[in-house]
């Protein structure tokens, strides 16, 4: 097990280098910050003053060593627009992105199984067929155009919900989350639903998937030859046995959502990391570009470790492959 | 005979598909006694694990069990339906499947199948449930039961599995056990404990066996009573030893005649000519008639369930006389209890 971990770490560790020197290139490959940084009539002096100061007239693979080495030290530079450092910036944003991503996975994830389950164990009957139509829904209908439908309905005509922003947070282990109260709930029920719908298609078409192949698999007849209640065959050996591409799933939509939470988050007008990124690529803010994009990366990389060793607790047949 | 435990009364099983219904079971009748083996043997596509599966009601749509009894101490199970068949299912009445590799659950460990099992039926504490299952596994010749508990499928071999299996479906000590080719996919000398293992439970326990097979040596050495069936029906019966002496049924008789084991290495071993008919398209009258030796104007229509005065019956216009066929030389081993 230990010797798997070290492993998968190792291979972790080389995936955020490679992603470190393509995202730095792509970011260099668009242009000198220093133009937008400053008025088009300044003088030559104060440009080369600037470009001297933020290392700009050095190699590239000078550039790409120091900005690796600063990062090492926990330092990922200075935004150029907000005059923050970018780590304190995006950690700032953070909070508000990961409370809307996991209540969107949390919704996905406690309807999308149940429905799946469902709709894979009963595949013929006519409540499976209309879950079936509503998946096809969830990830084909545009989810700016769903985000909108819910504000007029929900918050614009029935006046039950606010029609964006983010509630009254609270400091829990130094994270300002809003989901403590009732009011940060009104808040983010909306766009976490949004975020969830594509999710939860998916997860109802992966559910029912399995679950459709499980049940005509033998060890279910068996099961059932020796008695098993229908909920004891469906909890304990179906849900078992379809669970790895459901955590494969959970795990790289996590991700996603954390990463790419940016329609949602601009029609809500959720402050999270989402909006962060944006404005920062409208404006050229290489600094937070380059960091968000590696912690992405880093993000990434850390799910799907979890993911893996989840794999090896659910079958054991990886755990001999893993080790052996 | 004592008296019977399963007793099976033209069972009728049918499947609803495009080409229009199928009879895979029609008109099935046998009955077992208490610590009996019953041998039910046929080619592929005869209905018999059907047959099997018609019994503990787990036959799934497009398919259902559309007549017929099926008496477990008197009990007829067609006529129960959902949770009551559940409680049967296991508890009076259990099943062991074909392949060992694909009826155990990969991912769960073999304690907690059997766990499962055993809550199933009986409402008592992990802990006790624990304890029935390892000894189930020690009562069916499994080394070291309370490791195996810990283990995964997949790192015990396949006459392990089978094992655990039948582990599995004497938990609850069930009257009857349907045992659909358990040895099929094992090796021959896996085959043989497991088939001794079966016939000492049965004598032991008092559990009896339904036997589905297509390996008359399996059955020859094994069970006490035939059941021969072709194309959905029974079409011999009678005490195991008789039948392999003397088959009555022509069709019994070119499967026995088939056995590699009674023939000089070297000479062409006979065959039953042409292949099982498919269940949409069965010729009129006898079903076997298009590829029996002994065919004649008659078997176009349906022939008569012929009683001999040993008990024994055949499904045949012209069965044959006792006196036409040679016994085969007796098997090396058996199984059968002296009784």
């Amino acid at each position: 097990m230990i010797g798997f971990i070290i492993q998968r770490v190792l291979q972790a560790l080389m995936v955020v280098i490679a992603m470190s020197i393509i995202v730095f290139l792509g970011v260099y490959a668009i242009g000198n910050p220093i133009d937008v940084m400053i008025d088009p009539g300044s003088d030559q002096a104060l440009r080369e003053a600037l470009i001297q100061r933020y290392g700009l007239d050095r190699p590239l693979f000078e550039q790409y060593f120091v900005f690796m080495n600063n990062m090492l030290h926990g330092d990922l530079g200075e935004s150029f627009i907000y005059r923050l450092p970018v780590l304190s910036l995006i950690w700032s944003r953070f909070p508000a992105t990961l409370e809307l991503a996991l209540t969107a996975m949390l919704i996905a994830t406690c309807l999308g199984i149940p429905l799946g389950l469902w709709a894979g164990y009963k595949p013929e009957s006519l409540s499976a067929k209309a879950i079936m139509a509503f998946s096809v829904l969830g990830f084909s209908v545009p989810s700016f155009w769903v985000g909108l439908l819910l504000i007029m309905t929900f918050a614009v005509e029935l006046g039950w919900l606010p029609s964006g922003g983010r509630g009254p947070t609270t400091e829990v282990l130094g994270m300002n989350l809003s989901i403590t109260s009732l009011e940060g709930w009104s808040y983010i029920i909306l766009p976490a639903f949004n975020l969830a719908l594509f999710k939860l298609g998916l997860l109802i078409r992966l559910t029912r998937a399995g679950t459709v192949e499980v049940m005509s698999s033998d060890f279910v007849r068996f099961a059932r030859a020796q008695g098993l209640s229908e909920a004891k065959v469906v909890g304990l050996h179906v849900l078992k046995n379809i669970s790895i591409p459901i955590v494969t799933v959970f795990g790289l939509e996590l991700g996603s959502t954390l990463a790419f939470a940016v329609v949602t988050e601009t029609v809500f007008n959720w402050p999270g990391m989402g909006k962060l990124i944006i404005d920062s690529i409208t404006v050229l803010d290489r600094p937070v570009m380059v960091a968000y994009l590696i912690l992405v990366v880093f993000l990434f990389v850390l799910i799907n470790l979890v993911v893996d060793l989840v794999y090896g607790q659910l079958d054991p047949r990886i755990r001999v492959k893993a080790a052996s | 005979m004592s008296e019977p435990v399963l007793r099976v009364k033209d069972l009728q099983t049918q499947f609803q598909t495009r080409a229009g219904i199928l009879k895979a079971v029609d008109g099935v009748s046998f009955e077992v006694g208490r610590g009996r083996i019953l041998g039910l043997v046929g080619e592929s596509g005869s209905g018999k694990s059907v047959t099997g599966y018609s019994i503990l009601g787990l036959i799934e749509p497009p398919g259902r069990v559309a007549g017929g009894e099926v008496l477990l101490n008197g009990k007829d199970l067609t006529r129960l339906k959902g949770e009551a068949m559940r409680k049967v299912r296991g508890a009076q009445i259990a099943m062991v499947f074909q392949d060992p590799m694909m009826t155990l659950n990969p991912v769960l460990k073999i304690g907690t199948q059997m766990i499962a099992a055993v809550r199933a039926h009986d409402r008592v504490s992990g802990k006790v449930a624990r304890d029935r299952a390892r000894d189930a596994l020690a009562k069916v010749g499994i080394p070291s039961p309370e490791e195996r508990l810990e283990a995964y499928p997949h790192q015990l071999s396949g006459g392990m599995r089978q094992r655990v299996a039948i582990a599995i479906a004497l938990l609850h000590n069930p009257a009857v056990i349907i045992a659909d080719e358990p040895t099929t996919a094992l090796d021959v000398s896996i085959q043989g404990q497991i088939l001794a293992e079966v016939r000492r439970l049965a004598d032991e326990t008092g559990t009896a066996f339904v036997w589905v097979t297509h390996d008359l040596a399996v059955v020859s050495s094994l069970a006490d009573d035939i059941c021969v069936m072709y194309a959905g029906r029974v079409v011999e019966s009678g005490p195991a030893a008789d039948v392999i002496a003397a088959p009555r049924h022509p069709y019994t008789a070119g499967l026995l005649a088939s056995v590699p084991a009674e023939h000089e290495p070297g000479t062409k071993l006979p065959q039953v000519p042409g292949s099982t008919p498919s269940l949409a398209n069965l010729p009129p009258g006898c079903a076997f008639a298009p590829r029996c030796a002994k065919a004649g104007p008659a078997c176009t229509t349906t022939p008569p369930v012929r009683q001999f005065e040993d008990g024994r019956t055949a499904l045949c216009h012209y069965p044959i006389e006792p006196v036409s066929c040679q016994p085969p030389s007796s098997t090396s081993t058996t199984y059968r209890s002296a009784s």
